[in-house]
């Protein structure tokens, strides 16, 4: 009854082949970008305070989206599994800082795409076993460059410039009079500089799998011999996957630390939060791109409002809601792929089916 | 229908934003970790805290007639969610940050003289923190890492001389583990001490065999360890287990508490650790948090968390963020002070012997005075050593190399300074 598509004739391959051909998916990508673009950066999300909204809870999901994109281009499109995500996040930082440094005046965004670029040329080369081994054995190759990557950061002083702490510290940086990067930027200039990144990565990444290299990728994933047979090259498509989604990772991982940080240690790409990610795609669904948003908005942003309302409302002791997010958090991963495999994506594919036949199913 | 719904989540909202706000009173927000791999050694950490400002509320009424209340917020000791308790203290006029990790000091460090509310690390933290000049909105009152570390040296050269010695270093892989590294670099061509690292990262705290097999190959002479939570106990068992003489084993004040030793019992005895603070319940201090707070049942420890070391030495912590709070009452004459008022009491509170003593601290831990140049005081350490059961103080109050430790503190705080483009500095008269 909400959800229909009656009547609205499709007279041009174009539009037929537009990004979203129903206009109820219009409506529906215009209110989000409306949340995310005007409603929450001005009112905040309700109960909580707006310093919090922006820093703890949109700033992170949205630089979680970029690498969600990243892994799940590989992971869901490409078929080939890694472990290394937040290694690669770990590349995109130090390089940025790096990078930053070396160069003191580049801009802060350039820094940002060029510490991509870095990524996605280590991604190549940890990519490289891909041709030979897939599936467990590529699992266990990429959780060595998870391991070598950690090894290098602490190990090598170089990456941190010596620094005694060991920790990577954010410049200050402006653009047009506006302050980027550092202590001294406004949480809403960090927001939408994150929020821009996105935007355009979504846009790319939704071009890109649509394109040749995008369906060459489905091939390699869906059988790679057949694709091998009718002219698919397996080095030129796998390779490019690890490099184009090690450029989403290691951006979202510079992002990470110089719009949300503001300073980090290797424990912020420990293992653990390679883990985190690959939940994020599994449980958003693997090949969606809409997947990649569902999944980051129920790990990362469901346990953080979950624990600050019930600190604030319930006045429940912090610690126990800590424990409490975990414990759900796991069960809600349990269910949802009992009751769905494929993740959010397509328990939302199946919500939209619904609602076209609502009240009237057949 | 529509209407009610829509009514009903207005009242909520409503309720919500009031809740979450109310004003009035000293806010003293807490960063704790009661769960992951540093919990046994964090939950003492925030009992003490917590305990003794709520025993000032419950004896005193707060102080100076406005209550505390204090916030704890969860981070697990990991560090990006240091920034999510940050930000959600933030706008609640927060008086002073306590974040009990000096990762997630290294965060916040740099947000501390924007959001003008002071950073108090007790005993963590950056060292070079110490100087004021360079950091005024950060303080690591009583002493810092350098400063320890060439207490330590300075103990081990009393012992046995540090001359032609192997010094083993093992240290959590972080960079609070780090810290004291310089000091080593410098000193050894100094003292003509030999020294090696032994690393343990963060997920291999519970399993130290290759390093262990490393002290058994080189045979150091004395053993400096800089570990936290699970990595403690089972560093100990480990030299146990290689036989490696306890009492060369010397520990940092965050490697020597009661939760660490107290699972091993008589067969951990003789290893020794630094401290700043006396342990037991015969101070005047601990006895009123037992007497109010602990038998009221208005804590979350039992009756075996006051006495510990770090439950007293997190009570110290409180102590003097209510001291600094006292003072800056009193000197901006307004009961309800602001972290900026709150910078003013860090610099310029005075617990000496007689202060001390009518706190009810006097004997457990060394006098102490706010200054604007020098934000970590006086810096003296003294060794303990285990006996069994208990932790029993065998050596008096060692001062640090101060002109050694100064030096190099100058050194990383301008290094600091330089490395961050309009960092926000202050002189001192």
């Amino acid at each position: 009854m909400y959800f229909r598509e009656t009547g609205q004739f499709k007279s041009k391959y174009k539009e037929e082949l537009a990004a979203f051909p129903i206009f109820e998916d219009k409506i529906g990508i215009a209110i989000a970008a409306l949340l995310a673009f005007v409603l929450i950066p001005i009112f905040g999300l309700p109960g909580l305070s707006w310093d919090f909204t922006m820093s703890a809870v949109m700033i992170p999901v949205v630089i979680f989206t970029i690498t969600t994109l990243g892994l799940n281009i590989l992971l869901g499109f490409a078929g080939q599994i890694s472990l290394g995500t937040a290694a690669f996040m770990g590349v995109g930082a130090y390089s940025c800082y790096k990078i930053m440094t070396i160069f003191p005046d580049l801009n802060a965004l350039i820094c940002v795409v060029l510490s991509g670029v870095v990524t996605a040329f280590v991604g190549t080369i940890f990519g490289l076993p891909s041709l030979r081994i897939k599936g467990f054995y590529l699992m266990v190759a990429t959780l060595a460059a998870q391991f070598f990557l950690e090894w290098a950061f602490i190990r090598i002083p170089w990456l941190y410039n010596y620094n005694i702490s060991g920790a990577i510290e954010v410049p200050y940086k402006e653009m047009f009079g506006i302050v980027l990067t550092g202590a001294k930027s406004e949480p809403l200039t960090r927001y939408f500089v994150c929020l821009g990144f996105l935007v355009v990565l979504t846009w790319l990444a939704s071009n890109v799998i649509r394109g040749r290299i995008g369906r060459s990728w489905m091939m390699i994933r869906d059988m790679d011999i057949a694709a091998e047979l009718i002219g698919v090259r397996p080095l030129t498509a796998k390779l490019s996957a690890f490099a184009f989604s090690s450029f989403y990772i290691g951006i979202s991982g510079a992002l990470m630390v110089f719009f949300w940080l503001g300073a980090a240690e290797v424990e912020s790409f420990d293992i653990n939060h390679s883990f985190t990610y690959l939940f994020m795609v599994i449980i958003g669904g693997l090949g969606s791109i809409t997947g990649c948003y569902f999944g980051a908005i129920l790990v990362w942003v469901v346990p953080v409002i979950l624990k600050e309302y019930g600190k604030s409302v319930f006045g429940i002791d912090a610690f126990v809601m800590e424990n409490f997010t975990t414990i759900l958090l796991g069960v809600v991963m349990v269910v949802i792929l009992i009751v769905e495999p494929h993740g959010l994506a397509r328990i939302w594919q199946i919500a939209k089916q619904k609602l076209r036949l609502w009240p009237f199913p057949y | 229908m529509k209407k009610t719904i829509i009514s009903a989540f207005v009242a909520i909202s409503t309720l919500i934003t009031t809740v979450g706000m109310s004003f009035g009173d000293l806010l003293v927000p807490v960063m704790t970790y009661r769960v992951g791999p540093f919990a046994a050694n964090g939950t003492q950490n925030a009992n003490g805290f917590v305990d003794y400002l709520t025993m000032l509320n419950e004896r005193d009424g707060g102080i100076g007639g406005v209550k505390i209340k204090v916030e704890e917020c969860e981070t697990g000791y990991k560090a990006e969610k240091g920034v999510e308790c940050y930000e959600s203290y933030r706008g609640k006029n927060p008086l002073v940050h306590t974040p009990n990790s000096t990762g997630i000091t290294l965060q916040i460090l740099a947000k501390a003289p924007e959001d003008k509310t002071p950073i108090l690390t007790m005993g963590y933290g950056l060292s070079a923190a110490a100087k004021g000049e360079t950091f005024p909105w950060a303080f690591n009152y009583p002493t810092s890492y350098f400063s320890q570390m060439t207490s330590i040296l300075k103990y081990i050269d009393s012992q046995t001389g540090l001359k032609d010695q192997k010094i083993g270093f093992i240290f959590l892989e972080s960079g609070y583990g780090r810290e004291p590294i310089p000091v080593l670099e410098q000193l050894a061509p100094k003292f003509g001490f030999e020294y090696f690292l032994l690393p343990v990262a963060g997920k291999d705290a519970q399993n130290q065999s290759s390093h262990w097999l490393t002290v058994r190959k080189e045979k150091p002479d004395w053993m400096i360890m800089w570990g936290w939570g699970v990595m403690n106990p089972t560093a100990v068992k480990a030299a146990i287990k290689s036989r490696y003489p306890l009492d060369r084993f010397v520990g940092n004040w965050w490697s020597a508490g009661d939760v660490d030793l107290g699972p091993i019992g008589e067969a951990g005895k003789g290893y020794k650790g630094a401290t700043f603070n006396a342990t037991g319940t015969d101070f005047p201090a601990v006895q009123d948090v037992i007497k109010h707070v602990v038998s009221k049942g208005l804590t979350k420890t039992g009756s075996e968390g006051p006495g510990t070391v770090l439950y007293n030495r997190a009570m110290w912590n409180a102590a003097l963020i209510a001291e600094a709070i006292k003072t800056a009452q009193d000197i901006t004459g307004k009961k309800e002070i602001t972290g900026e008022d709150m910078r003013i009491g860090l610099e310029n509170f005075v617990l000496d012997e007689a202060r001390l003593k009518e706190l009810g601290f006097a004997g457990m831990v060394a006098p102490i005075v706010g200054s604007c140049k020098d934000h970590e005081g006086a810096g003296a350490a003294f060794i303990q050593q285990w006996d069994g059961s208990k932790w029993v103080k065998i050596t008096d109050a060692i001062d640090p190399m101060k002109d050694i430790a100064q030096e190099m503190l100058t050194k990383a705080a301008a290094q600091y300074a330089s490395n961050n483009a309009g960092w926000t500095t202050q002189t001192c008269n």
